[in-house]
């Protein structure tokens, strides 16, 4: 096994650990959020930092006045400063950090610490914690350009050249849909002379229904939407409909302050509608558990602790977690902060611990009509029974009686009689009700009472038929509309909200923490709310307000990554002191400002992000640029990386002609090896395949078990999403290869992508395979390649023309009908040229 | 801790060679690789600050949470007291879980106990075999957990962590060393089922990579179907077609690789070969047919019943070459009620293959380059549940250990003498990885990641102990 380190932020720590790089020159300035915060929050804030419970000599650094006050340091006098004599301490009881924490300072990090302080060991807020400055930018240029260029050219670097059409096309439809282009596209797209070519291709993408899915993908790991409820008996939940109405409000560019307030607080909103509850199913996504014996304060704390993180991953960019026991070691977030923000959720209404209701049906209007109909005709039906009910009551008393004094003589229900030969749904009820009669009237269950009413209705009394059938009658009517009705969990006001105290240490068991209200991060700029409670939607208008400093730049951090491969800020789910200082803060922040100033307006920001030159450059490397930017964070390239594992799955679907375009809807079952659920339990379960539609559906429909994702999908990096996921790890293993060539997903699509070469590839094997090349990757085949797979496609031919039964079975994979009048040997032959078409690595990889 | 400081560099020279040695690759090469072809994983860790005290780890979990007053903590006067209320004082204001807010009485044990090995230590009579080999195994009756449902029971003993995303510890370890298979992967896991009491779900996540990437994470071998998920050729595909295509991808990939200079194509095309050696080696692996029978008799199973003892088996297999990291899951051992004939039945499923498993292992040489944990998510109440069973329980429970560098035939620790909870070397569970850890030659406290902002370490921050007693 080879080592296949893809994922950025893990290069990085290995690198700066092993001390690999040549440590950068000690700058002229020293900047405090630069170049001496990370170095402080790192190594030191866990002792003299946020947490008060831990604090050592009770000096903390990251307050300046704090660490005046205790003469941590003499501002422009190093040589009398007691934080410079201890870093080069040789008195292991002296030196800072102490040996025992395991924390080392590196000879260039102690430069900048001696300078800093010789330069007055000034103090900046942390950087994300200032409001975002707009650059100015020359009008006319595109100002991501405008400011990547500005950072280039201090470094001394150049950006690469535009890549050609067809890369630049694939690339676009691969960030703004997930889907390859065809063939035909590209070939517009080449030779479309006009100036606006692009732009107009940008458009044609947005406006793509497509688009909504593509976008979707990042916010339900961001939040975390999955379809079962995650812990222990990992049960079902509906919650689908959340899910497209992210796709939609992708779609119609729904303002992203707007998305926000209707996740938050869509059942809060002056305008709330079955829209926006839909939304506010985000509140509902938490993980939750059936288990016998698990207790409600615990899962009621874990809820909220969930709820804080998630608010914290999706919107602030702060790792809230630490707070649920202790105050943050880096971050000045407190336990007060977190269980307050926690409080925000406490209105909620749910069962803690159990079965998650059915939630509220997402209905057309024809349907909550027909729904309204058959509530009403059930209400007259069990009008007219309960009059008579108490008469039919007394009937069964009597019949119970008689039944329990005839059992005394040995005579039991007719159906049970020994020479009786009843069906055998008779003769189960007849049992379930015999067993109810056993027992004494109090002790029955109430499914033991409704076995044996049930029966006595059905199978023994000829009273009050008429309203007994009517009544079973509209019962049947409105259950079996109602089931298959799309439903969801959303958020709704109980009228009594759960009191919220701080843990002590996260202890769910201690009652003497303090109760808390509703309250924003104290360390953020606050609204001024006053004579009432806060409520979900002042934490939903208080994220996309102008005043908070961090949603827009989380927001767009990711969006960033989505485009070029890693973000700005290169910790996605970390824009605090343990984070990374954007190495380009100012376009960070142009970014932020300008959603802000555009309305939120995400399908403008993508505009502004894929029409940059910076955007269109080559992602091909040079020695020189990869030595000086080994890791593209300077943005004078482009970079390549694998699909994300949906879209590994869309394209091939695409490519065979299999993929069913249909967008929404419950959640499908492709092809799943039997037997990967034997570990599930309360209850056993076995995955059932969809069969036709439902097993070509685009990847993020894949009905998503938290304990248990699709094989295929994790495989390929997809988060199982019990935890909100900013950022997916990029990984090259075994598995891969191993799904791509055996999964009866991608051997059916082979399979397909052959027939249809047969069909439309014209005849000769070469222009077949010109073709081919054109479907999968729209460029011809280099001459190197053809031979390659001439040669399997003979050697194929000559194992299936001798072997027939071996093409029989291959053939067979899958459910998709083969072409009839198709050669069978040479469809299973130019089954393999397909299939290392699908493999490739270009096949599987956005350049 | 020294990091590999050629980890990168050995990355590259990895790829360099593979890009022109691949360049070579034909069928006949991928059919029969020659003999030290494939290399072994690296770690990330280079030279260990610790002597390596062990080279591979073997950890039983027995999920449901075993009993240790029928396993291994005798408490004769629990017995005394049957059917009387359990002290007050014992009791007040604990986590308990489903006999929360009910009347608490005193369960007595309910198999005898009976004296083994040198030291004549007390287990429950049900468990001859391993009592065989108690002078090889050293028995903790002190350990504790802080989760008391199953499943945060089993991420914290898997991850160090309630919280869900975290790594599991074969991945911490496969992370830090690495593995020496060449054609396997260096986490595997195997699970198996009893029959009585409840098959309590286990979540993939267990043997998740969590934050590390994911070729750190477990592969589950699984008894029926494909050993490994997508690991059999499609129908109709024969071995050297499957061969003439991975060859055909491979250079095709090469052609691209020469245009675009990106070491992920390298990577990809060293995976295509892995997968397809993998296709061979795991089968090879899952077959016992070559086992003496005086092999099958010591573990007493047959070839392919998916029993425990089978398991036990195959990870003598995956230990001999060089799997870094194998965990057992035997499930079931949730006894809410029918305690009594419930672990009567699990005994048998389990007391042989341990024991064959340590002598195994030890005829061949290889117990002492191996670390065999035996331990579940959490111990159960000394009170009654339901006047038949036990019910989940955080303040003590029972684990052993067998193999290098671990003192044979000790106890380490005792609870207080009902079995309540442990009062004397109280030991946790940070402390269990700690000491694995150390085993292994890995300082567990400066063996950390950063993730989200934190030196996330498997033992845990708020600081664990090696427990050097019980280590020779």
């Amino acid at each position: 096994m080879t080592l296949s380190f893809t994922q950025p932020t893990l290069l990085l720590f290995l690198l700066s650990a092993a001390g690999f790089s040549a440590p950068p020159a000690v700058p002229e300035t020293i900047e405090f959020n630069r170049d001496i915060r990370p170095i402080l929050s790192d190594n030191c804030f866990q002792c003299h930092g946020p947490d008060k419970s831990h604090r050592k000599a009770e000096l903390r650094l990251d307050v300046r006045e704090a660490a005046l006050e205790k003469e941590a340091f003499v501002p422009g006098k190093p040589d009398q400063s007691e934080l410079v004599k201890r870093l080069h301490s040789k008195d292991i009881d002296e030196v800072m950090p102490p040996p025992d924490s395991n924390k080392k300072l590196t000879a260039h990090q102690k430069a900048l610490l001696e300078k800093w302080v010789k330069q007055g060991g000034q103090y900046q807020l942390h950087w994300s914690y200032e409001k975002p400055v707009k650059a100015s930018v020359p009008a006319g240029a595109n100002p991501v350009d405008t400011l990547v260029a500005k950072r280039l050219k201090s470094l001394g670097l150049q950006g690469s050249p535009e890549a050609d059409r067809r890369t630049l096309i694939r690339r676009l439809y691969s960030d703004l849909l997930g889907l390859p282009p065809s063939p035909a596209e590209v070939a517009a797209f080449v030779s479309d002379k006009q100036p606006d070519a692009y732009q107009k291709l940008v458009s044609k993408l947005l406006e793509s229904p497509h688009y909504g899915e593509r976008m979707a993908l990042g916010w339900l790991d961001v939040v975390r939407f999955a379809d079962t409820i995650g812990y222990h008996s990992d049960t079902p939940r509906n919650v689908w409909p959340y899910r497209d109405w992210v796709i939609k409000a992708f779609n119609d560019n729904k303002r992203f302050d707007r998305f926000t307030l209707e996740q938050v607080a869509g059942d809060l909103l002056p305008d709330a509608s079955r829209e926006t509850r839909v939304g506010s199913a985000f509140n509902r996504l938490v993980l939750s558990t059936e288990e016998g014996g698990a207790q409600a304060k615990d899962y009621e704390a874990r809820m909220l602790t969930d709820r804080v993180r998630a608010i914290g991953a999706a919107w602030l960019g702060q790792t809230t977690g630490c707070a649920q026991c202790h105050d943050h070691k880096f971050d000045p977030i407190t336990t007060k902060d977190f269980y307050s923000l926690g409080a925000f959720f406490a209105d909620i209404k749910e069962s803690v611990i159990g079965r998650r209701e059915d939630g509220m049906l997402v209905v057309s209007e024809t349907e909550q009509a027909e729904m309204t109909r058959l509530d009403g005709i059930l209400a007259a039906a069990k009008k007219k029974f309960d009059a008579i009910a108490p008469q039919l009551e007394a009937a069964q008393k009597q019949w119970e009686a008689e039944q329990l004094a005839a059992a005394a003589t040995g005579v039991a229900l007719p159906e049970l009689a020994k020479d009786a030969k009843p069906a055998e749904a008779d003769k189960k009820a007849a049992q379930l009700a015999a067993a109810a009669l056993k027992k004494e009237a109090k002790t029955r269950s109430a499914k033991e009472k409704l076995d044996l009413q049930t029966y006595f209705r059905t199978r023994v009394t000829s009273l009050f038929k008429e309203e007994t059938t009517a009544l079973a009658a509209a019962e049947k009517a409105r259950k079996s509309y109602y089931e298959p009705l799309a439903k969801c969990l959303v958020s709704e006001t109980a009228p009594q909200a759960r009191t919220v105290r701080i843990l002590a240490r996260g202890n769910f068991l201690d009652d003497s923490g303090e109760v808390v209200q509703a309250a924003l991060p104290h360390y953020l700029p606050q609204p001024k709310i006053e004579g009432r409670a806060l409520t979900r939607l002042d934490l939903a208008q208080w994220l996309v307000s102008r005043e908070n400093p961090l949603p827009a730049r989380t927001v767009m951090n990711r969006l960033w990554k989505q485009f070029f491969g890693t973000g700005l800020s290169k910790v996605l789910d970390d824009l605090g002191a343990q984070g990374e200082p954007p190495p380009n803060a100012a376009l960070l922040d142009w970014l932020a400002c300008e959603f802000m100033d555009s309305g939120w307006d995400v399908k403008h920001m993508v505009r502004t992000l894929v029409e940059s030159a910076t955007y269109k450059q080559i992602s091909v490397s040079n020695a020189a640029l990869t030595a000086a930017d080994p890791y593209n964070r300077e943005h004078a390239r482009q970079s390549a990386f694998r699909y994300d594992a949906e879209l590994v799955r869309d394209n091939a679907l695409a490519i065979s002609g299999l993929l069913a375009p249909k967008i929404g809807g419950p959640s499908a079952k492709p092809y799943q090896p039997e037997r990967y659920w034997e570990n599930l339990n309360f209850p056993t379960r076995e995955w059932a395949n969809d069969s036709g539609e439902g097993l070509y559906r685009r990847g993020l429909y894949t009905w998503w078990q938290r304990s248990f994702l699709h094989p295929a999908l994790l495989a390929f990096d997809a988060p199982s999403r019990e935890e909100c996921c900013a950022e997916r790890t990029r990984s090259n293993i075994p598995q891969q290869a191993l799904v791509l060539l055996n999964d009866p997903t991608y051997v059916e699509a082979a399979r397909a992508f052959a027939a249809r070469i047969l069909k439309e590839g014209s005849s000769s094997p070469e222009e077949r395979l010109n073709w081919a090349f054109q479907e999968a990757l729209q460029r011809q085949p280099r001459a190197e390649e053809v031979k390659t797979l001439l040669a399997v496609l003979e050697k194929n031919r000559a194992v299936y023309a001798a072997d027939a039964p071996a093409a029989e079975a291959v053939l067979k994979s899958g459910q998709a009908p083969v072409p009839a009048q198709t050669d069978r040997v040479e469809l299973a032959a130019w089954m393999h040229v397909a299939r290392v078409l699908l493999n490739l690595h270009e096949s599987i990889t956005r350049a | 801790m020294q990091l590999n400081s050629s980890f990168l560099h050995n990355r590259r020279t990895f790829l360099g060679k593979t890009a022109q040695g691949l360049g070579a690759v034909a069928l006949g090469s991928l059919l029969k690789p020659a003999p030290g072809q494939a290399a072994a994983q690296q770690g990330m860790l280079g030279s260990l600050p610790l002597p390596q005290k062990v080279k591979r780890v073997i950890w039983l979990s027995m999920a449901g949470g075993p009993s240790h007053l029928e396993t291994f903590d005798p408490k004769p006067k629990l017995a005394e007291m049957h059917g009387e209320p359990m002290p007050e004082s014992m009791t007040k204001g604990q986590q308990l879980a489903q006999l929360q807010g009910q009347k608490l009485l005193c369960f007595a044990p309910q198999h005898p106990f009976a004296k083994f090995g040198k030291s004549q230590t007390e287990i429950c009579a049900l468990f001859p075999h391993i009592g065989s080999v108690l002078d090889d195994i050293c028995l903790v009756r002190s350990m504790t957990t802080d989760a008391i449902n199953h499943d945060p029971a089993h991420m914290f003993m898997n991850t160090g962590s309630q919280i869900a995303g975290r790594p599991s510890m074969g991945s911490w370890v496969t992370y830090g060393l690495g593995s020496e298979a060449v054609d396997l992967p260096g986490f595997v896991v195997l699970t198996s089922l009893g029959k009585g009491g409840q098959n309590q779900p286990i979540a993939a996540r267990q043997w998740s990579s969590g934050f590390l990437p994911s070729r750190y994470q477990g592969v589950q071998l699984r008894g029926k179907g494909d050993p490994v998920l997508y690991l059999t050729n499609p129908n109709g595909v024969s071995r050297e077609q499957q061969g003439g295509d991975v060859a055909a991808i491979s250079s095709l990939n090469r052609q691209h690789a020469a245009l675009v200079d990106d070491p992920e194509i390298a990577t990809r095309i060293a995976q295509y070969e892995m997968a397809f050696q993998m296709q061979a080696s795991v089968p090879e692996l899952m077959d016992l047919k070559g086992e003496s029978a005086q092999t099958l008799e010591l573990y007493g199973c047959e070839p392919g019943d998916g029993s425990f003892a089978s398991n036990c088996l195959l990870a003598r297999r995956l230990a001999e070459r060089g799997v870094r990291f194998i965990q057992l899951y035997h499930k079931d051992w949730d006894h809410h009620g029918g305690l009594k004939d419930g672990i009567a039945f699990k005994a048998q499923e389990i007391d042989r293959g341990c024991m064959a498993l340590i002598t195994d292992l030890k005829q061949r040489g290889m117990l002492e380059s191996t670390l065999i944990v035996w331990a579940g998510e959490f111990g159960r109440t000394p009170m009654s549940q339901g006047g038949s069973g036990r019910d989940h329980h955080n303040k003590a429970m029972s684990v052993w250990l067998a193999g290098g560098g671990v003192q044979g035939g000790l106890v380490h620790g005792a609870t207080d003498e009902l079995g309540y909870a442990a009062v004397d070397k109280l030991t946790t569970v940070h402390d269990l990885h700690a000491t694995m850890l150390h085993q292994l030659g890995i300082q567990h406290d400066a063996f950390t990641i950063k993730f989200q902002g934190l030196d996330a370490k498997l033992s845990g921050v708020e600081g664990a102990n090696v427990i050097k007693e019980i280590l020779a």
